[in-house]
């Protein structure tokens, strides 16, 4: 798998794509073969403030509950409802299955997440 | 930390078999285990529709033989053995002397003399030890065996398991009732084939000798996949379980609760004179249970664990022994213990769900009983 390079990642699996002071959060491919089938996805609500490192919901497979962590701070503007009835779209589509949009509070957080060859650096170690 | 590193994991015949065919193994019960290989979904609904291979090698064997057998296995199981013919199994409790689970297991009768205890994976040196001094009580030269190393097991469980098994073994498989077993050779080697298993599907478990075991798992994918057959995890087997209501060991009962707060009064010989557990079971019975366990359907959208605090009325009343999503009646449902004024089908519960109330029914057991065929 060679992860999209116009994507950020973090060292726990969750991907981001800035565009402006906006963030688009999902989590990888490599985080969706971890978990199994994605039976459902637990997401703040619009409005609510992300702390990066911090949780901002939990996805659960049928085997397991994993918590999200937030890539950055900021508030959440948008939260993709379609993951409600289709969850099993994480696993089909992880890097376009998004989970929530951010408006970036402190943009500069960006500049600490890895681009597609240091995630998959990370992932062969 | 700690300087004393874990035990290593042990690994069944077919460990290189899963690896092989890109399983993700996990430690359970001190085992290294195939958790999935394509999907526990995908692997769910094959047993439901088709068919799904599952290595249980990991279980315990116990053999009891010689004079006195009979008596020794029904002083420290529940169930009465006497009824067994050999060739029968049977479903039943190792109890404590307060009528809870040291385990539960399949007690098989091999000859007028010869039992064999099929045991969980994870209880088997507690149970050796107390099955050794517990059976001796009654009858001090019984031979109480280990054999599990002597054994490799493999579930071959679906609607299309006898079609496929039968392929492989000159036993007449149709001849072979549910819970009954017969002696025979699949793909060549020797081997006990019992209608048994652990997904409310129809299906056997064939036991063979642990160094045969790679080449009968072999026999049958390559006999099974044409018909839809797949390799099956212990995720699947863990929601096929559920689904059929079947109970798990260190899940819903233990040590600390009951064959009958388990529900499982069918599994006691009200009539047998003595058994560890008897005057518990006999006074519980009399007084009533104090807790019981019944099955819950979610009615919000979340996911009860094992754990999980059940409210009612704002109080907790129980707590969750098991839970999923499951593939084939795509529903979250689970298992929970509640006071028995709370257990009638229909009554509310909140479940707590990391520290959200998610509303939930009880519903009757079990959640999903196939069609028998015409």
């Amino acid at each position: 798998m060679s992860y999209p390079t116009d994507l950020k990642y973090t060292k726990e699996h969750e991907w981001i794509r800035l565009e402006g002071e906006t963030g688009t959060v999902g989590i990888t491919d490599f985080a969706q073969q971890q978990l199994g089938d994605v039976v459902y996805v637990e997401l703040p609500e619009v409005g609510a403030t992300l702390t990066a490192g911090q949780v901002f919901g939990t996805i659960e497979s049928v085997k397991a509950v994993s918590e999200l962590f937030a890539p950055v701070s900021g508030e959440v503007v948008e939260v993709n409802a379609s993951l409600k009835d289709r969850p099993e779209d994480v696993n089909g589509k992880p890097h376009e299955a998004w989970m929530v949009k951010v408006k970036l509070s402190t943009p500069g957080e960006a500049g600490a997440l890895m681009d597609a060859a240091a995630y998959e650096a990370l992932l062969a170690k | 930390m700690t300087d004393s590193a874990p035990a290593p994991l042990k690994k069944t015949p077919l460990h290189a078999a899963h690896v092989a065919l890109g399983a993700r193994m996990v430690p359970f019960g001190g085992w290294d285990m195939p958790v999935e290989y394509s999907g526990i979904t995908a692997e769910h609904l094959a047993v439901r529709t088709a068919a799904g291979l599952f290595d249980v090698s990991h279980m315990g064997e116990v053999e009891i033989a010689g004079q006195g057998a009979l008596e020794a296995v029904q002083h420290i199981t529940s169930n009465d053995a006497s009824k067994l013919q050999v060739g029968q199994i049977q479903y039943s409790a190792l109890t404590t002397p307060d009528g809870t689970f040291v385990d539960d297991l399949l007690v098989y009768r091999f000859g007028p003399a010869h039992y064999l205890l099929v045991i969980n994976a994870g209880n088997i040196d507690k149970d050796v030890a107390w099955i050794t001094a517990r059976a001796k009580e009654v009858v001090p030269d019984v031979a109480v065996v280990n054999a599990s190393d002597r054994y490799g097991l493999i579930a071959i469980q679906g609607p299309r398991a006898q079609d496929i098994l039968q392929t492989l073994t000159a036993v007449d498989l149709s001849a072979i009732k549910y819970y009954w077993f017969a002696h025979g050779e699949v793909a060549g080697v020797r081997a006990t084939v019992s209608r048994t298993g652990y997904t409310g599907e129809d299906g056997f478990e064939v036991m063979v000798p642990s160094a045969m075991t790679v080449r009968v798992w072999e026999a049958l994918l390559a006999a099974g996949r044409p018909l839809g057959l797949v390799p099956a995890g212990l995720g699947a087997r863990d929601t096929l379980r559920l689904e059929a209501s079947m109970r798990l060991y260190g899940n819903d009962m233990d040590e600390t609760s009951t064959v009958l707060d388990a529900d499982l009064g069918w599994i006691v010989g009200w009539k047998k004179p003595a058994f560890l557990g008897h005057d518990a079971l006999h006074a519980q019975k009399a007084a009533g249970v104090t807790k019981k366990l019944v099955g819950f359907e979610m009615r919000d959208r979340a996911i009860a664990r094992h754990g999980h605090a059940v409210f009612h009325d704002g109080s907790q009343v129980g707590v969750v022994t098991s839970g999923t999503q499951t593939p084939y009646l795509k529903k979250a449902i689970g298992m929970a213990y509640v006071p028995p004024g709370l257990a009638a089908p229909g009554t509310a519960l909140d479940i707590d769900i990391r520290g959200r109330r998610a509303r939930a029914v009880v519903v009757p057991m079990p959640f999903y009983k196939r069609e028998k065929p015409a």
